[in-house]
Parts: C-alpha cells; structure tokens; sequence
C-alpha cells in the first residue's frame, strides 16, 4: 500500500513482520505520550575492587559468553579510521557465531572487511543510521535476506529503548579509560570527541565492553561513560587510524559553487525572521552546509547578533563562533575535527550530550525540538521537497540518515543546501529513489540556480521575496535542470526488499528495493 | 567522411568527456568503447549521440574511445565534433 507521502510499502516484509506506516512528521507524537513502553535495562552486580581488565579485546569478548542470534553495537566516533568493529566482528566469526544483529550506529568504508561476514552468515542483521562503501553496496545487490534497517540517530535511542533494538554485547571505543571503565573521546592520541551516540548502549547492552589504547590512573577526566555500566575494560595498542578519526580543524570549501550556495542560504537565514537574539543554530560539517556558518557568522557580527546555542555534530568553525561570544553554549553529540576535544575538555560553555538529549522523539523533549535553523544536505530532492539522503543515483545505498529527519523536524526554519545537479546527476527531481526526511520538515531549498520555498510556508516565501531574493518555483527548477541535463535513465529494481527507512518515530516512512544487476 | 589519422580532444576532469579516435582498416566498422561515471543513467543517450554525431559525418569506420566523466551534452558534442574534425584534417582552427 502507498503510505501518506505515497510511497509504495508492503504492508507485511518477511523477516521483519507487519509494517508500521509513517504518518506524518508529529502525528504519532502529537497526544503527548507513547504507547510503546521503555524496557527495563539489565541490573549487574560487582563485588567491591573486583577486576574488569581483559588482556586482549578477544579475551573480554570470550567472557561475555556471546552466542548466536545475539546482538552486539558500536558507535561510530572512529569514523573512517575505526579498528574495533571489523576486530570484533573477526573475533566473533572464529568463536563460530553465527546469525548476529550488528547495531553500529554509523558504517563507513572502513568496515568493507565484513562484508564476508554478511556472506556467510555471521551476520544476518544490520540496524544502522548510515551505510557506505562496499556493505552499501552488497546490500543494495540483496547480499542479505532480511532487510536492513536504517534509523536517525534520535531514532536509534527509541529504538533501543523500546527494546526493538535488544543488546547483548556494547563494544565501546574510548581514547582513554581507567580501570574501572570510565571513559572519554577527548584525550589521548586517537582523540575524537564527544561519546554522544555510545551512551544508549552502555545503559542497555547486557554486557559492557570498553575498548581503549590509552589507560590512565582512575579516575579518567572527563567522564563520558561511567564505571556503573561497564563489565569490562580492554587495553589494545590502536583503536584505530588517528588519521581518520579526526584531522587538525575542519575548513570551509572553496568550490565556488557551494560557497554560492551557501552565500544565497545566509540571504535566506537573514531574511527568515528566524535570525534573532537567542537564535540555536546546526550545520552539517561539510561542503556547502558549513560554508553556510561562514556566511551567517559575517553578518551576526555586522548586525551584532548573539545566538544561543550550536548543536550536533561540532566542528572547530563552530568552536570559534563560541570563542568569539557569538553562541553562549554548544551541545555536542558528535565532534568532527581533533581541534574540538580541547575545547569540551576546556571549556565549561561546550558541553558533551548524549544521542537521547539530542533527538529521541520519545522523550520530554530533545534538544532538536529547541532548534530555530538547521542547514542540511541532500543526495536529492523531489518536488514536493522530500528527501534522500541514503541511496545514490543508481540506487544503491551509500550515504546516511543521521540526524537528517531529527534536526528538519524540529528546527523552526529547516534550510537544504544542495547543488541542482552534480556532474550532470540531477539532484532535484520529479520523483526520488528514496524518502528520508518528509518534505513536511523542509521550509526551503537553495542551490546554485536559485531558491525555492514549500508551498506549506506561505509567509516565509513573502518574507522572501520582499528581501528581494530569487524565489522561483521547485517544479520550474526541476524541468530547468532536466534540460540541461537531459533524461535520466530509468535504474530497474527488482521487488525483493533490502533495507527499511525507519522514521524517528518507528513508523516506516520508506523501502529500499534490490538493484537489478547489470551484467 | 574518412579517418586520416589519430585524434583526441576533451579531458578527464569532471564534468568532462575525452574523446580518442583512430583510423582502422576500411571497410573493418565502426569499434565505439565508452566508459562513463554515469553509465546507468546516460549509457543509452551517450551511445546515441555518438552514433548520430559519426552518422552526420559519413563516417563508417572508425576506432572511437570515449572516457566521460558526467559531461553534459553540449560538451559531449563539442569534443565529438572537434576531435572527428581533427581526424579528418578539417579542422579550420590552428590546432590540428
């Protein structure tokens, strides 16, 4: 059946059971409370002075008593420079387990190594917010016969909460622990950040894991995660690439195009009616999102404007705009340069959040819902300004969820920046491979070739156009870079079902359908 | 039209098309290979546009490599035309 944004979902998916159908951005949330029920998290004994530390990761793995069908989780702080998951992953497959639900909040490229692992049943089951490289791909081609699920980061805590998400085994990655297992992203020399999507799992995994390459004398400063939820404490030599991790400062694109983009977008913040004292603010870390905060950051100090908060994901242009006294506070979920640790470790105004606080729907309110502007990204846009930001243009997985649909729902004034087309693949289309975030959450679309406001904001357009910026409709905007960039071809999909959009809520707000292979 | 010599035009960089051509033996076809970063959305037009470019020039046999990189039409019909013009010693311009 088509669910209410018209997308065509089965109303039944083997292997995951009767469907929840998306109804709308804040219709399941809006009587105020949920009929879903928190779980209760494990209770754990340990006697006093009892020692947690393991020689080696296997070790500490060993003495979980992992078994088959379990689940086990990992954050994804390490980013692209990530050794715990694939090491686990390996240890597990020699223990002979078989059938695991991997829970990692995030997969990058360089978890490619356990792509064997889908092939021969040690995994038969992936929760995650984000799926790159070659595990997007083996999945989109149906290397797995249950579909994956992909969930925002604020809903991987109701997920986890409500129990849809059951954890057997957290492997937590930290750049210095003590021994009893408190633990921080900030110190040490593979630093990167804020913890702020481990937290959930430390609360509810049966059994904890901290994995570090940095011991330090209890008690470890600052306190992530706390002694109280972890059974064990590993030290290993690497937990991974600190290239990779996270490099020096983050710096502002200079493709003309994005800075255009983003130059236009700063038009829009300014001219929203939302760019006032007290204003919160998230951008994205990257290309024409970030190069958004250069822009908005000129003009509070030319219209000597203090906002309130920054939130998100954090990077050091973000830290500066908090030195320089334009923002009181910010929350950070997730650091992206090595420049923020010492910051969250400094400063009493940077304060490290967990992924609940950021954006659980289920909850008396996430910091999300206390947005005013949030500037997003997309890999495309329909016209009716829904958005993809997992599948590419051949169809197949290879982006992320994230905080996408959290961040554009609450925010006050939800901004996408995109480029019209990108090396002749048109971005803003008549229909898209997949729906993220609801084109309810999107308020206006900049690119390069104009700006275009949803139809459901009357007022906002008028403030617009009154500003004098080029307003154009999103239908015009399409057929325009239709022309230029002519008719795509149709990429074919077979019916079989690989992957599961889970909106924030729980609801299924979109499917990902096999590719047909192309001999 | 005949193929006198080899030819290229056009570049690897994104958002371009590099056209190599070659003389082959008369009568012997026309041997197209493309290569495209957008094989699955464009593979079909590309292929149509290369072949009604040769058509318009009566050229029969030919050895053609096309290397594209997400060019736009009117870029890919302009390294065509040029490096066909440079095959055939028709180009008007001071570079052949």
């Amino acid at each position: 059946m088509k669910n209410v944004i018209g997308r065509e979902i089965p109303e039944y998916i083997n292997g995951v059971g009767k469907i929840d159908m998306f109804v709308g951005a804040w219709q399941k949330l809006k009587k105020g409370w949920m009929d879903e029920v928190t779980i209760p998290p494990p209770n754990k004994a340990k006697l006093p002075h009892q020692s947690k530390i393991c020689q080696t990761l296997e070790e500490a793995i060993i003495k979980t008593s992992p078994k088959s069908g379990m689940t086990v989780s990992f954050h994804h702080h390490l980013r692209n420079g990530d050794n715990i998951l694939v090491n686990s992953i390996e240890i597990l497959a020699k223990m002979g387990i078989k059938n695991i639900t991997l829970a990692a909040s995030s997969l990058n490229e360089v978890h490619n190594p356990i792509l064997k692992y889908l092939k021969d049943g040690t995994i038969t089951k992936i929760w995650s917010s984000g799926i790159r490289g070659e595990i997007g791909k083996a999945i989109s081609e149906g290397v797995l016969d249950i579909p994956v699920t992909i969930h925002s980061h604020g809903g991987r805590v109701r997920a986890i909460h409500t129990g849809k998400i059951n954890l057997d085994l957290a492997i937590i990655a930290a750049s210095a622990a003590d021994n009893e297992g408190n633990a921080t992203g900030c110190k040490g020399k593979s630093a990167f950040g804020s913890m702020g999507y481990a937290s959930i799992d430390t609360r509810y995994a049966k059994q904890v894991i901290v994995v570090t390459d940095n011991m330090v004398d209890y008690p470890c400063i600052p306190i992530s995660i706390t002694q109280n939820f972890v059974d064990y404490v590993v030290k290993i030599d690497s937990i991974g690439d600190a290239s990779k991790i996270a490099t020096g400062s983050t710096r502002i694109t200079k493709s003309p195009i994005d800075l255009r983009i983003a130059k236009l977008a700063a038009n829009v913040i300014e001219h929203s009616g939302s760019f006032k004292n007290g204003f919160s603010f998230q951008v994205g870390a990257g290309g024409a999102s970030l190069a958004v905060a250069k822009y908005i950051r000129e003009k509070m100090k030319t219209s000597e404007i203090k906002g309130s908060f920054i939130l998100g994901g954090v990077t050091s242009y973000g830290v500066d705009m908090l030195n320089e006294g334009l923002f009181n506070t910010i929350f950070d979920v997730q650091s992206f340069d090595a420049a923020v640790c010492s910051s969250l470790i400094d400063n009493s105004h940077h304060i490290e959040i967990p992924a609940a606080l950021y954006a659980n729907p289920f909850n008396c309110g996430c910091m999300t819902n206390k947005l005013d502007i949030v500037v997003l990204g997309a890999l495309e846009i329909d016209t009716n300004f829904n958005v993809n930001v997992i599948t590419g243009s051949d169809g197949t997985i290879r982006g992320a969820s994230g905080g996408h649909s959290d961040t554009a729902s609450g925010a006050t004034l939800t901004v996408v920046v995109c480029p019209s087309f990108r090396g002749r693949i048109p971005i803003v289309k008549t229909s898209i491979h997949t729906v993220v975030t609801p084109g309810e959450s999107i308020d206006v679309l900049v690119t390069e070739r104009g700006i275009c406001v949803n139809p459901l904001k009357p007022e906002l357009e008028e403030k617009l156009i009154k500003a004098g910026l080029n307003i154009r409709k999103i239908e015009d905007l399409q057929i325009e870079v239709e022309s230029i960039v002519g008719k795509v071809q149709e990429i074919e999909f077979t019916d079989k079902i690989v992957g599961l959009i889970e909106y924030r809520d729980g609801t299924i707000i979109d499917v990902i359908r096999q590719v047909k292979h192309h001999g | 039209m005949e193929i006198l010599k080899k030819s290229q035009s056009g570049s690897f960089e994104s958002s371009d098309i590099i056209i190599l051509i070659e003389p082959v033996e008369p009568n012997s076809g026309r041997n197209i290979d493309i290569d495209s970063s957008v094989m699955l959305e464009y593979g079909d037009t590309i292929k149509a546009l290369i072949t009604s470019k040769l058509d318009s020039y009566n050229i029969s046999d030919i050895h053609l490599i096309a290397k594209d990189k997400g060019a736009l039409e009117l870029t890919i019909n302009a390294r065509l035309e040029t490096a066909i013009k440079r095959a055939c010693n028709i180009q008007k311009a001071t570079m052949h």
